[in-house]
Parts: C-alpha cells; sequence; structure tokens
C-alpha cells in the first residue's frame, strides 16, 4: 500500500506529513516506557523481520498481490508505540533507499500504516484481550483479528487523504469501494502471518511478548528465603 | 476475582518459571540467541524467499490501474538509487534482488538501533 508521489497533492501530503512527525515525536515519548534492556534487542529485530516480510507479495486476485503491513503484529510483540517506530522506520528505509514509496508521500504512508495500522490494530486487540480468556490462544486470535481490521482501516485512511488532496478526479466513493475490497483479502494474509508470528515467539519466550504480559505470574510474588543472619553472631545472645 | 482452581500445575509451573529465571544470565544468553535466529530467519525471507515473491500489482497499485488514476503517480525522487525496487544495481537479475533484500534488513536493524540508544539514552538523562 505504499503510496507513490503524485496520487496526493503537495499541500495535502505536507499536512500528513505533520500528522505523521506529530505522532512520531509521541511514539518516541512513549516507546521509552516500552523499551528495556529486554526489549531493546527485540524490537529491532521485529523492524528488520517487518522489512523482510513485506518484500514477499503474495497473490490474492486474479492480478493482484499484497504484502503484510506489519502494524499490529508489531504493536502485539513490542508495544504500540515501539512498534509505530518499527513502521515508520521500515517505511523510512524503504522511501529512501529502495524507491518504494513516494518521499513527499511519506508523511501519508507513515499516517496510513504506522499510525493507523498500529493505532487501530492495538485498540482492536486490547478489546479483545479483555473479553477474551486470559490464555496464549486468545492472544494468538487477538493479534490475528487485530491484524485483519488493520489492513482496511489503513486502506480507508488513505482514501480519507484521497478524498482531501486526490490529483485525478475518479470519485472517492468509488475508490473507497475497491480499496477495501481488496484490502479486506489482503488482511486475511496480514492476520494469518501475524498469528503464526507471534504463536511462534509467544511459545518460546511469552514473556518477551507484550501484548502477553498479562499472562505472566506478577514478579512482587517472588520470595528469596534469607538462609542467614545478616551480622555474625546476631543470634548468638 | 477468584484464582481459577482448575489446573494449579500451570500456574505454579509459571511463578516457578518466573522466580528461576527473571534476569538470570541463562536467560539473557537466551534472548541473544534468539534475537540471532530471528535475524537470520529475516536476511533468507529478504535474500531467498524474496525472490519467490508474487511480481502482481499490490492492493493500491491494482486500485489505481482499475479505477484510472495510475497515471497521476510522478517518478520517485530515489529513481537513481543502488537499491532502486529491490534491484542492486551493480548486480545481475536475482544475486542483485537477494543482495538488495540483505541490506535493506541490516540497514533496518541498524537504523532501528541508532534510534533505540537515542530513545533510551535520553530516557536516562531525562
Amino acid at each position: 500500500m505504499h503510496v507513490p508521489d503524485g496520487f496526493i497533492d503537495v499541500p495535502t501530503s505536507l499536512g500528513a506529513g505533520v500528522v505523521a512527525a506529530g505522532a512520531i515525536a509521541v511514539s518516541l515519548k512513549g516507546a521509552r516506557r516500552e523499551l528495556d534492556d529486554r526489549t531493546a534487542p527485540l524490537a529491532g529485530l521485529v523492524a528488520a523481520f517487518i522489512f523482510a516480510v513485506q518484500m514477499l507479495n503474495f497473490p490474492v486476485a486474479a492480478g493482484t498481490s499484497g504484502h503484510l503491513l506489519g502494524g499490529a503484529l508489531a504493536a502485539v510483540l513490542v508495544g504500540p508505540y515501539t512498534g509505530a517506530l518499527c513502521i515508520a522506520v521500515v517505511l523510512l528505509v524503504q522511501g529512501l533507499f529502495f524507491a518504494d514509496g513516494g518521499l513527499t508521500a511519506l508523511g501519508v504512508n507513515v499516517t496510513d500504516m504506522s499510525v493507523v495500522g498500529v493505532g487501530v490494530g492495538y485498540l482492536v486487540f486490547l478489546g479483545l484481550v479483555r473479553i477474551l480468556p486470559k490464555t496464549r490462544s486468545a492472544v494468538v486470535v487477538a493479534s490475528a483479528v487485530a491484524a485483519f481490521v488493520s489492513v482496511p482501516a489503513a486502506a480507508a485512511a488513505f482514501t480519507g487523504f484521497y478524498a482531501i488532496g486526490a490529483t485525478s478526479s475518479v470519485p472517492v466513493g468509488t475508490v473507497l469501494g475497491a480499496m477495501v475490497g481488496v484490502h479486506l483479502l489482503i488482511g486475511l494474509g496480514e492476520a494469518a502471518i501475524t498469528a503464526a508470528t507471534v504463536a511462534s515467539v509467544i511459545g518460546v519466550r511469552p514473556d518477551l511478548v507484550r501484548g502477553a504480559r498479562h499472562l505472566q505470574a506478577p514478579l512482587d510474588l517472588r520470595i528469596t528465603p534469607t538462609t542467614r543472619p545478616l551480622t555474625p553472631g546476631a543470634f548468638d545472645a | 476475582m477468584p484464582e481459577r482452581t482448575s489446573r494449579p500445575a500451570s500456574g505454579s509451573a509459571q511463578e516457578s518459571a518466573a522466580v528461576q529465571t527473571a534476569g538470570s544470565p541463562t536467560r539473557h544468553r537466551h534472548t541473544r540467541l534468539m534475537v540471532a535466529i530471528g535475524l537470520v530467519l529475516s536476511l533468507i525471507l529478504a535474500g531467498v524467499v524474496s525472490l519467490y515473491a508474487s511480481g502482481s500489482p499490490d492492493g493500491l497499485e491494482k486500485v489505481a490501474e482499475d479505477t484510472g488514476f495510475i497515471d497521476t503517480a510522478t517518478d520517485h525522487a530515489a529513481a537513481g538509487s543502488p537499491l532502486a525496487d529491490y534491484q542492486a544495481s551493480f548486480l545481475d537479475g536475482a544475486l542483485g534482488q537477494s543482495v538488495a533484500g540483505v541490506v535493506g534488513v541490516l540497514v533496518t536493524l541498524a537504523l532501528f538501533y541508532g534510534l533505540t540508544r537515542l530513545v533510551r539514552r535520553g530516557d536516562r538523562t531525562g
């Protein structure tokens, strides 16, 4: 769903750039609370992994392909703020070095796939985790549904920018229907890849999946037995 | 809410896992091993599996073609980049695609690590 230069006019693209920059500033702040010695290496890996999987276009319908956007996946694995940064970095690398996604359209792309993709994905995930049983499989199911919903949501966000600043005269309703329709299909692939990835990580190291933290035993239950007195001879008298 | 009593074994196993592993050096090594495995997997996906990816236009491109606004796209400012369109310009065919994918994974990783350091440094001083 990488928007090239030219689809959206310059003023709207600049506006999207302001929205994206604001969202990144908020994410940088929020990511401080999410990144610690344990999660920081994983976050870099999540960004690199999403870059790799975004190269894997899968066929969805006659002559059409789709690829992972990764917003819901990143949010579940490393948290929404760090997740938004992961997607933004992937989009920046793709736009700067791979000519994938226009440079003037970077704000549009970050808003669609990072802000909306991660935001909608994470909210759906949170809502589902709250009502589903507190199990690992529920976390996997919730991330799959979140991933599925996040893709047409990002497609609708693109159509929103198209409605404001299209450079063509194709009616907005036509674009909206076509965009949401094809991205519902791509959403199925997004859900499958997200579920498989979350299930794999949760199977090996559930403690590294941010969206599965509620399954962990609270750390304050730990009891450290002391086996010797603090000072020698304290109990002699 | 009362604790479920139907699966006491699972609960206590989880607790002892937390006691045993939180912050232990073994677990840190395990985390590094996992990140290494994940990185190798990402490099294989970007460098090898990507050669078999579908070449059809993606959802947006197809919609733009079908509804008739594809022609409003303009040339990319980085079209002359040595990695443009996921093809290393200095190498031919499949090898050029593989190298582009591998470089992309490593650049993304490096950029994100730099960003993480900045975020966490700000955390310590501010």
